[in-house]
């Protein structure tokens, strides 16, 4: 157990004959004791180079990492306390599984018996108990996977890495493995910082969730207020499925009372929301252009309100994904019920003020939050 | 349902056949000539039914040679003596340079590594020739003509750039995580390389290894200007056979079998790594 630190971390890759490219750019990170960090985005955002120069692999281009109290950047990867587990499962070839797990632990001196107990609890953890005697080019990948998870997960170093840990896993299994993985790191008060690109599995795992983007980190924070606060367009974008609805919108005054007038796809106005009840006095908003997000699960169906056409309708099983017309504006739209409507069919919608949050349009960072607004207002 | 043999399938069978008989006839020629005298060998037309003997191999072993215009001293054993040291110091020199050397290029990117590997291969296009001549006024003026330190150190143009490109292909089909998780398991770099890296590219090793020690038994032209005779190889050797008398055939074929045997047979025994190894280093960019 210790806390890390990043501390203004930067790495820049200097190809030959090319121009350098920032891959992490000016990370501030700090963990809790034992805490679970979810590294998410998409592919080439600076996830795995930022977890790679935790492990020591990735030269420090600069800026600090520290564990605990110390700075590891100039400290070998053998002696920074930390065990990782590899996207590319990276087990050795010629031991068997079991000897694999237990390696770095046979490496630390501790007892062969406890070594084994050790392993076999792992192992059962995470089901792979009969591949215990096989060697790993003789295992599936998502076998492999979970020995490397269980060979990192093993050791209870001060910081554990993990690089997409469940991604060649089923999602039956993922599901349950991740709530295992989550009780063991919590048991034994494991800091762990995990690489992923499935925001499932970073809102079901980590306690707080770094976003990043181009190298940047876009958000640091727990995946509730990831949801419901979201630092920018980005992040609002991005956490949520399905994603939120981004309309381009404009703040504005109708018949004394201020509303906020959205724009269809042609750039034409469409129809307003009132946005009085936002508490204009605890938040100010100038009037002109925003973005306006809106999450598809906020939007409730309702008798009367604002009447759309139905362009889509899928039933997944446990909630329907709409898509609805209004005025020129598509909307997706989540409930829980069964919708009985065809392509084609009116609906009305309700958008609650609580759903709302407004983007500024050049930097795309959030202004106001609708549920940050009514609460204030309350 | 009677099968049906095409003209076409017929054709490709005796190209095969032609093709085989062309390579192979020769080999088999001067291992028949290895049990025949001069006289059965030289005679017109030639016959592949004599009656064999075992009189070039035993001249061969014993180092007495008898022709026609006497006894002569010959050196064979030596020379084979000499192949197995020159050829296995070569490689050794080439396996302890080029395998680091190898993994340097394939793991870290750094300033005219490419062109410094570029050149190192370049070594193998070059005629011999080119660089004998000069080798040969510097040999002499440090003190290496003719001395197997110098000799070795000539064959490492041979040697080390297949070396270093096969096993550099090799190193480069490796997965790196597999030495960064055995650091972060707790070890150093150094114990990484030999503990992992190595073991892991033992086959592209062993086939370099091969391969080099193959083209190291058949130079010829190096240890001709290079060394005197008792320090030059088979093939060199076998010069020693065209005597004032004539040339003896029958020696000079019993010397190539001899000198073929072993690297045929090391040949053999590892076609599969050699086969790997040039598919997977030389061959890959």
């Amino acid at each position: 157990m210790a806390t890390l630190v990043l501390d203004h971390l930067n790495k820049i890759y200097k190809p030959r004959g090319r121009a350098p490219v920032k891959a992490v750019d000016d990370v501030n990170l700090a963990s809790a004791d034992g805490e679970i960090i979810g590294l998410l985005g998409s592919s080439g955002c600076g996830k795995t180079s930022t977890l790679r120069m935790i492990a020591g692999f990735e030269d420090v281009s600069s800026g600090t990492i520290r564990i605990g109290e110390q700075p590891i950047q100039q400290t070998a990867p053998a002696r920074r306390g930390v065990a990782m587990a590899f996207e590319g499962y990276a087990l050795y070839p010629p031991l068997k599984i079991e000897d694999n797990i237990g390696f770095a632990l046979l490496r630390q001196r501790m007892p062969r018996a406890e070594v084994r107990k050790r392993v076999r609890d792992i192992a059962e953890l995470l089901e792979i108990q009969p591949i215990l005697e096989r060697y790993p080019p003789t295992i599936s990948a998502g076998q492999q996977q979970r020995a490397s998870l269980a060979r990192a997960l093993v050791r209870r170093a001060p910081v554990s890495l993990l690089d997409e840990p469940m991604s060649q896993l089923e999602p039956q299994l993922r599901a349950i493995l991740r709530a295992r993985i989550k009780d063991y790191l919590a048991a034994h008060q494991m800091t762990t910082v995990f690489v992923t690109h499935d925001q499932t599995e970073a809102i079901a795992l980590a306690d707080r969730i770094a976003v990043m983007e181009k190298g940047v980190l876009q958000q640091f924070a727990s995946p509730a207020e990831l949801k419901e606060r979201p630092a920018n367009l980005f992040v609002a974008s991005f956490i949520g499925e399905p994603p939120m609805n981004v309309v381009q919108a404009e703040i504005g005054t109708t018949r004394g009372a201020r509303v906020v007038q959205l724009f269809d796809r042609a750039g034409e106005p469409s129809f307003t929301l009132p946005i009085g009840g936002l508490g204009q006095d605890q938040i100010p908003l100038a009037p002109g252009k925003v973005i306006l997000g809106i999450r598809p699960h906020r939007i409730t169906l309702a008798d009367q309100g604002l009447q759309g056409r139905i362009q889509s309708n899928q039933w997944l099983g446990d909630q329907t994904h709409l898509l609805i017309e209004v005025n020129g504006i598509p909307l997706t739209v989540v409930t829980h019920r069964r919708i009985p409507g065809r392509i084609g069919d009116n609906l009305a919608i309700e958008i609650p003020p609580r759903a709302l949050h407004l983007f500024e349009p050049a930097s795309g960072r959030a202004l106001l939050h609708g549920g940050d607004a009514v609460r204030a207002a309350a | 349902m009677a099968s049906k043999i095409s003209g076409g399938a017929v054709l490709r069978a005796a190209a095969r056949i032609i093709v085989l008989l062309f390579f192979l006839f020769p080999i088999f020629w001067v291992f028949l000539m290895s049990f025949q005298t001069n006289q059965q060998i030289l005679r017109i037309p030639p016959s592949i039914f004599f009656t064999p003997t075992l009189e070039n191999y035993t001249a061969l072993f014993s180092g007495r040679l008898q022709t026609a215009s006497g006894s002569l001293d010959i050196a064979f054993i030596k020379n084979l003596l000499n192949s197995i040291i020159l050829s296995s110091c070569s490689v050794l020199i080439a396996l302890i340079l080029g395998v680091p050397a190898a993994y340097a290029f394939a793991r870290f990117k750094f300033r005219l590594g490419e062109n410094i590997a570029f050149t190192l291969l370049s070594f193998r296009f070059a005629p011999p020739l080119l660089v004998l001549v000069p080798l040969v006024a510097y040999f002499q003026m440090i003190g290496l003509s003719d001395t197997y330190i110098g000799l070795i150190w000539v064959y490492q143009l041979i040697c080390l750039p297949l070396i270093l490109w096969i096993v550099r292909g090799y190193f480069e089909d490796i997965s790196p995580d597999i030495e960064h998780a055995y650091r972060v398991d707790g070890h150093s770099w150094a114990k990484t390389f030999f503990k992992i890296a190595i073991p892991l590219a033992r086959p592209g090793i062993a086939a370099a290894a091969l391969l080099s020690f193959i083209f190291a038994w058949n130079n010829f032209v190096f240890a001709l200007i290079l060394a005197s005779a008792d320090k030059q190889p088979v093939t060199v050797g076998a010069l020693a056979f065209v005597t004032s008398a004539g040339i003896q055939y029958g020696i000079i074929a019993a010397a190539i079998v001899l000198s073929v045997t072993p690297t045929l047979l090391l040949a053999l025994y590892a076609q599969r790594y050699l086969v790997e190894g040039l598919s997977l280093g030389a061959v890959k960019g």
